[in-house]
């Protein structure tokens, strides 16, 4: 409690009150979600194919969400895929780990139907643009663990852009 | 919209299903442990998503220390096409009280209510404590067995109960959850060994608090000739309300819960001897004695077949399983009426009563 006053200091008011908060989670990545971690601690993207409507998603989270059922079949992707949007990040804030202006993008793998977010290096950051191919730069096999952290960043691969009909369902 | 559907189209609880209640989900999120509970509520109608047309659902992000995870959770309906949707921050009951009025209404013929709570990632008496008031109660961290022990021990001063009758009422719950295969905790020991327990937080021992439980539960609700096709007896609801009391503990007579004597009015409940079966919100034991007292249930009246939440107390779950087991003694014929609770908050702090019975208010079955 701060702002109080002393006890048996008579007449003053109390005009302040911290209460501080903090509670500890065991956060459950959940059984599909796992197995992703797990492939990434091994240098893989791993996926789960809808049996319905065989969309494959990346991360998984065990369902299809338009079917609402099991997404059962694993499926492992390869290292490329295709920027589908992207944002030039120009704030700086605490614990940034990368220089300014930098790219954040999503990047949707080759045959996933589900793009998520990766950070583009090796183009400066005005080259970048929707349709570009990329590759998934991973850490040093050492390093590699159950975390996004696994991949450093994805670089250009120099292939032509991507047609915007490939990926304009995924911005 | 009166509580009693008399005004409106008569609405049935025409399917329900819940998890395995456990004490820790390890492995699977909570779309995962969704997902079968939805299969298997729909299955037993033979419906499928498309056939819903409106859902809701009861869920806490505090639960699980997660933003909109009650967004995410719909992933285990998939919501496409695009679908009528709701979501309440309270226990699934709640839900099933929204649901119940858009089919009253007549605003959809059904309904999916789903609810999911994991108690075990965070560190539960601390979350329950901040549901109190922010300036006087929470900053003193109360946990939930604190606050339930002091009501307890209202109801000792004023010579309604003793404590040989709150382990009287947690022999009985446990013994009866026996046979329930979904429950948690279940044990046949007598009321006199239980009063060789320690206390927790005096005058309550270990036996008279709820199980910290993760689960998931659904119901179907249909309106009118949609739940006779679906369901040979459905198991109508006659009439549902919910009420509240202050949340300044100390303004309220702890030993009554008058919000579910309000709820039950509400409801309709005019002859409690009628009723063969209760299902009641009672996590703590002792509090199972004053909703007794409160809607005016004898001895006649079957409590908590399925062991209740002493036998399993999923947050934002344990109430919707009240009416789904309620509404199952209705369904399988073995009840003609039957009253559901569901409860929220520090001590009874919220009430609902749901009435179900086999034939539809004011009209045959």
């Amino acid at each position: 409690m701060s702002g109080a006053t002393t006890p048996g200091g008579a007449g003053e008011q109390v005009t302040m009150l911290d209460a501080p908060i903090h509670i500890d989670y065991a956060f459950t990545a959940g059984l599909a979600q796992s197995r992703f971690l797990k492939g990434l601690s091994e240098g893989r993207f791993l996926g789960q194919r809808c049996p319905r409507c065989g969309k494959v998603y990346v991360p998984p989270r065990g369902s299809c969400p338009t079917d609402g059922i099991p997404t059962t079949d694993e499926v492992e992707l390869g290292n490329t895929g295709t920027v589908t949007t992207y944002c030039v990040v120009n704030v700086p804030f605490q614990g940034q780990a990368v220089e300014i202006p930098y790219i954040c993008a999503q990047v949707l793998l080759d045959g996933a139907n589900l793009a998520f977010m990766g950070l583009i290096q090796e183009i400066p950051a005005d080259q970048v643009r929707m349709g570009m191919r990329v590759e998934a730069v991973w850490v040093a096999p050492e390093e590699l663990g159950p975390s996004m952290a696994s991949v450093r960043y994805f670089r250009p691969t120099g292939e032509p852009d991507a047609e915007y009909d490939s990926y304009k369902e995924y911005l | 919209m009166t509580a009693q559907s008399g005004g409106g189209r008569p609405v049935a609880v025409v399917s329900f299903a819940q998890s395995p209640q456990v004490r820790r989900e390890d492995h699977r999120n909570e779309v995962e442990m969704l997902m079968p509970v939805v299969e298997e509520v729909f299955s037993r109608v033979g419906v499928t998503k498309n056939d819903i047309g409106f859902v809701c659902s009861g869920s806490s992000d505090y639960l699980v220390g997660a933003p909109f995870s009650f967004v995410s959770a719909l992933d285990a309906v998939g919501a496409w096409p695009p679908m009528r949707e709701s979501h309440v921050e309270m226990d699934g009951a709640w839900a099933l009280y929204e649901a119940w009025t858009m089919l009253v209404a007549g605003d959809a013929d059904t309904a999916l209510v789903y609810c999911f709570g994991r108690s075990s990632p965070g560190q539960l008496e601390k979350i329950l404590s901040l549901q109190l008031d922010p300036y006087y109660l929470a900053p003193l961290w109360p946990d939930p067995t604190a606050l339930a022990a002091l009501q307890a021990r209202a109801l000792l001063d004023a010579g309604l109960n003793s404590e040989e009758d709150f382990a009287e009422v947690a022999a009985r719950s446990r013994r009866q959850a026996l046979s329930n295969p979904r429950a948690q905790l279940a044990w046949d020991r007598t009321a006199d060994e239980l009063m060789k327990d320690d206390y927790v937080v005096a005058p309550l021992r270990l036996h008279a608090l709820p199980p910290i439980t993760d689960g998931a539960a659904a119901v179907v609700l249909a309106a009118g000739g949609r739940a006779r096709e679906l369901c040979e007896r459905p198991a109508w609801i006659t009439g549902i309300d919910h009420r509240i009391e202050t949340h300044a503990l100390g303004a309220r007579d702890l030993t009554d819960s008058p919000s579910t004597r309000l709820a039950a009015e509400g409801a309709g409940l005019a002859a409690p001897a009628e009723v063969q079966v209760a299902e009641l919100h009672a996590p703590y034991a002792h509090q199972e004695l004053i909703l007794r007292r409160a809607l005016g249930l004898g001895p006649e009246v079957a409590v908590n077949p399925s062991g209740g939440a002493l036998a399993a107390n999923a947050l934002m779950v344990a109430g919707l399983i009240r009416i789904g087991e309620a509404a199952q003694r209705v369904m399988d014929g073995s009840a003609r009426r039957a009253l559901a609770h569901a409860t929220s908050g520090p001590c009874l702090q919220q009430n609902l009563v749901c009435l179900l019975s086999d034939e539809a208010a004011g009209g045959g079955r």
